[in-house]
């Protein structure tokens, strides 16, 4: 059982400083987790594991959506916002502006979970922050 | 490490390639893998070799060693007989210590030899280890980067379609304040039904201030059937 399947099936009966994790595996070649954390469900957070590292990533606006005129302001932002934030950095993926963790793959079951938690929260902070500045 | 962080900056940046193009193509990465392996292999054969030579040299060493006391011993021997004046066995014996240092003069300079080959070898192990791990860091960097575009893309594929995870900013925000709303909702209806449910009740208030009939009270029944009133 791959290390993303066994996290399916522990995630899904924790109940970690009050939060349940809802987990839904994400089907193609990549393997990748779905995971709504309760009270912070309304941002997903979906998990992959590389040899190096298990990242989760949560998706919060593709690009286009940053007024032009305010993208060079909010990337300053977003860079200067980096160091503070707690385990979380900004990043684009591909089309997306994306806050994201990455974790040893070593990592236990808890900092996974602590990783979700702040992801998640530090996603809705990332979404308010960024609502001046949507088209 | 700069190319293969150039490379992926490069492709990266611009919309060079389009949403789904790989950044490195399979084969090229497996060229890497390929060349990460040789160089392991290499490592490992250098490892053997560098063992060979040490043992070489320990054996050179032990040589040495055993030639030193052997002189040193004839050394004595060449003063006995000196001693005794016997200068022909002296010189037989001082013969023989020239033979030995001769040797071990041709033994140290293998010891020589041998450590200056052992320090390149380590030498070689190390540099070749670093550039590993860094071909390793590359790889890494590269096949990360392939995971997390494809993750993406498969989440794209079968969520956004489907569900509201992918919408834009302002959708999950409206989201996230109506639930917000919804709970402070909550929160004051609890708060309402509490008060209802409580002390500061307006029936309450009118039972404390005897305007509403209270409870049946025992003294009071029993004054009433005292008085011979049935109800």
């Amino acid at each position: 059982m791959s290390q993303l399947q066994e996290l399916t099936f522990t995630l899904g009966e924790i109940n970690f400083e009050g939060h349940t994790f809802n987990c839904l595996p994400i089907k193609g070649s990549q393997q990748v987790l779905q995971v709504l954390v309760s009270e912070l469900d309304e941002v997903p957070i979906y998990m992959t594991i590389t040899d190096t590292q298990i990242l989760c990533i949560a998706y919060l606006c593709r690009t286009h959506e940053i007024r032009a005129d305010k993208q060079t302001e909010v990337h300053r932002s977003m860079l200067e916002m980096n160091v503070a934030m707690p385990l979380s950095s900004f990043a684009i993926v591909e089309d997306y502006y994306v806050v994201f963790g990455a974790l040893a793959p070593s990592s236990r079951q808890e900092d996974i979970c602590r990783e979700l938690i702040t992801l998640a929260a530090n996603a809705y902070d990332a979404l308010e922050a960024l609502e001046e500045f949507l088209n | 490490m700069s190319s293969v962080f150039d490379k992926l900056w490069t492709a990266l940046r611009g919309g060079v390639r389009e949403i789904g193009d790989a950044i490195v193509d399979n084969n090229g990465i497996r060229i890497f893998e390929q060349e990460i392996k040789d160089a392991e292999a290499n490592i490992a054969a250098a490892k053997r070799s560098l063992t060979e030579v040490m043992a070489n040299k320990m054996q050179a060493a032990r040589k040495v060693d055993e030639l030193s006391q052997s002189i040193r011993q004839n050394e004595t021997y060449a003063e006995k007989a000196l001693a005794q004046n016997n200068e022909a066995l002296a010189l037989e014996v001082a013969g023989k210590i020239a033979a030995q240092e001769n040797d071990r003069n041709e033994q140290q300079a293998i010891v020589t030899r041998l450590e200056q080959q052992i320090e390149q070898l380590k030498g070689h192990i190390k540099k070749a280890e670093k550039l590993i791990a860094d071909h390793q860091r590359e790889l890494a960097l590269v096949r990360t980067t392939e995971s997390v575009q494809k993750a993406t893309e498969q989440v794209v594929e079968n969520v956004a379609s489907n569900n509201s995870a992918m919408n834009s900013a302002r959708e999950s925000l409206e989201r996230i304040k109506k639930r917000q709303e919804m709970r402070q909702d909550r929160m004051a209806a609890g708060d309402i039904l509490a008060a209802e449910m409580g002390d500061g009740t307006l029936d309450s208030k009118l039972e404390a201030a005897g305007i509403k009939g209270g409870k049946a009270d025992a003294s009071a029944v029993l004054a009433r059937i005292k008085a011979g009133k049935t109800q």
